[in-house]
């Protein structure tokens, strides 16, 4: 284990990962616009910040937190802790879905803070701060796309647990959204299908898979090819849900308080 | 020469200090965002599993790098990627040329995903259970094959996407009509798809969207809503990303139905 080298290592993939972007990037800006953009140094630099940030933040990950990660979701899902949780109650042999309480814990929490933590997501929320001049906040943004993926990772864990084919819970939620865009502020709409697709990027899938691995190879009866897959797609639906909803309860604080500004008030005694 | 060097100097350690201290604040901000990761692991690392840490050393490296990570990426993103996205954007509106702009939205869409690690992955793994299900014969060669296969449907569903979102700009369409759509076409084709795919499906709608696509689809999107008349950014710049996490989850199934 050598710094260095590992770090190398990463740079290089780093590296190999912004090359085709950066390829298409630039050479339509010299081939087809043919013209230099302004402050093009800085943009330059700006690209070299990118990959070393990126190249540290992948490396530091691997060291610290996806080997612990990886190990808790290993170590929560082994029937042996499971059983000791529930200090053996139950008839061996027969699972409940109940018995996993930790599990949905950890999901609900590690859903939670890794996408606070997401750049991409960061990334979508400083933009939508500028565009909105502030209306939308970006704690506000963030916070509630973390609420979604934390809701949508837990009922992905119970899914997997009790086993229910996946189709049904996506097209639950598919209904939700379409239900809750005819509601919801216009404005907020876009936005919240992007939240959809931002939420699963460097930190969340790779500790959100082996979460569903883990989960999917120790719950008996469960098949690691097929249930292992489709904690992505809960962690990508749900914060759709999520984000509308905060932007409908914004929206009725707000009515909320018009309605009370607008009442008359009662006038202020003349000062003699 | 004595008075301007001094001032110089002066200058410079202004500058410096300034620098740093927004260097700080920046830093600061990473602390913040990661510190809920940090106190999720410990807590289950002590008061649940009742573990001691393993390697206290390189743990702590490790949280600096990815704290000083976070710090540059974040300084990188709104020097270069949000500039570069936006400038290209309104490049594109004053030259007018729409197959240039589709062109580049597609090479965009179909240039990130097909290098994306994270599908990669993900198409080895779906070519096991195709394996596994008996869709394919069970040998490296038809595995790679149709590993290879996913990765370039993925890739250009994304690019699709990306082309039917700047169109959708362009016209000034709503987009839930369209993302309502294809939704109703992921439940029909969720009928006729091979179990096995479905799973996979699903999650690669996820997958697709990186960490510098992201930033940089979203700087597009909202450059030219801003720079066409009559478009409002709000409404019309953001959804990009939606489409390009929408469109790979019918080519999935459908790639998964043809090969059936």
């Amino acid at each position: 284990m050598n710094i260095f080298t590992d770090l190398l290592a990463v740079t290089i993939n780093t590296v190999s990962d912004v090359l085709p972007i950066a390829v298409i990037i630039f050479g339509f800006q010299f081939v087809v616009i043919r013209k230099v953009p302004a402050h093009l140094g800085k943009i330059l630099l700006g690209f070299l910040w990118v990959l070393i940030g990126l190249s540290f933040f992948l490396l530091g990950l691997e060291w610290c937190l996806f080997p612990l990660g990886r190990l808790m979701a290993e170590q929560l899902t082994d029937p042996a802790f499971i059983a000791a949780a529930n200090s053996g109650a139950e008839i061996a042999g027969t699972i409940n879905w109940q018995d996993y309480y930790w599990v949905y814990i950890f999901a609900f929490l590690i859903g939670f803070s890794t996408t606070i933590a997401e750049p991409s997501l960061m990334a979508v929320a400083i933009k939508a701060n500028e565009v909105s001049g502030g209306a939308i906040g970006v704690w506000g943004l963030r916070i509630s796309v973390a609420i979604g993926v934390a809701v949508g990772i837990s009922l992905g864990c119970y899914r997997i647990v009790v086993g229910d084919p996946i189709h049904w819970y996506i097209i639950a939620g598919y209904v939700i959204v379409v239900i809750q865009t005819s509601v919801a502020p216009k404005l907020i709409i876009p936005l919240a299908y992007d939240s959809g697709g931002v939420t699963t990027s460097t930190v969340t899938v790779p500790l959100v898979a082996a979460l569903g691995l883990g989960l999917s190879e120790t719950v008996p009866g469960r098949n690691p090819l097929i249930d292992g897959f489709g904690l992505i797609a809960f962690a990508s639906l749900f914060p759709i849900i999520s984000v509308m909803a905060y932007a409908q309860l914004s929206e009725f604080i707000a009515k909320r308080n018009n309605v009370d500004d607008s009442e008359p008030e009662p006038e202020p005694e003349p000062e003699l | 020469m004595d008075y301007d060097d001094a001032t110089e100097v002066q200058f410079t350690g202004v500058v410096v200090t300034a620098t740093l201290q927004k260097l700080l604040h920046a830093m600061l901000r990473s602390v913040r965002d990661l510190l809920p990761i940090v106190v999720v692991i410990l807590f289950f690392q002590f008061a649940v599993l009742q573990q001691p840490l393993p390697d206290i050393g390189q743990l702590l490296i490790g949280v600096l790098f990815v704290v000083l990570g976070l710090t540059f990426f974040i300084h990188g993103l709104e020097q270069g990627l949000f500039p570069i996205g936006e400038s290209m954007a309104h490049a594109f509106a004053r030259k007018g040329s729409i197959f240039w702009l589709i062109a580049f939205a597609f090479c965009l869409g179909f240039g990130t995903t097909v290098a994306e690690p994270a599908l990669i992955a993900v198409a080895a793994e779906a070519a096991n259970v195709a394996a596994n299900g008996e869709m394919i014969a069970n040998s490296q060669e038809a595995k790679e094959n149709y590993a290879n296969g996913l990765r370039f449907t993925v890739a250009l569903s994304v690019g699709l996407a990306i082309v039917i979102g700047v169109v959708r700009i362009l016209k000034g369409w709503p987009i839930q009509w369209i993302i309502i759509g294809g939704y109703i076409l992921v439940v029909i084709m969720t009928i006729f798809a091979p179990q096995e795919i479905i799973g996979i499906a699903y999650d690669s709608g996820g997958v697709t969207t990186s960490t510098i696509t992201v930033p940089l689809v979203t700087a597009l999107g909202v450059g030219l809503a801003s720079s066409i008349k009559g478009r409002n950014p709000m409404i019309d710049g953001f959804g990009l990303i939606a489409f390009a996490s929408l469109t790979p989850i019918i080519f999935v199934m459908a790639y998964g139905i043809i090969i059936q």
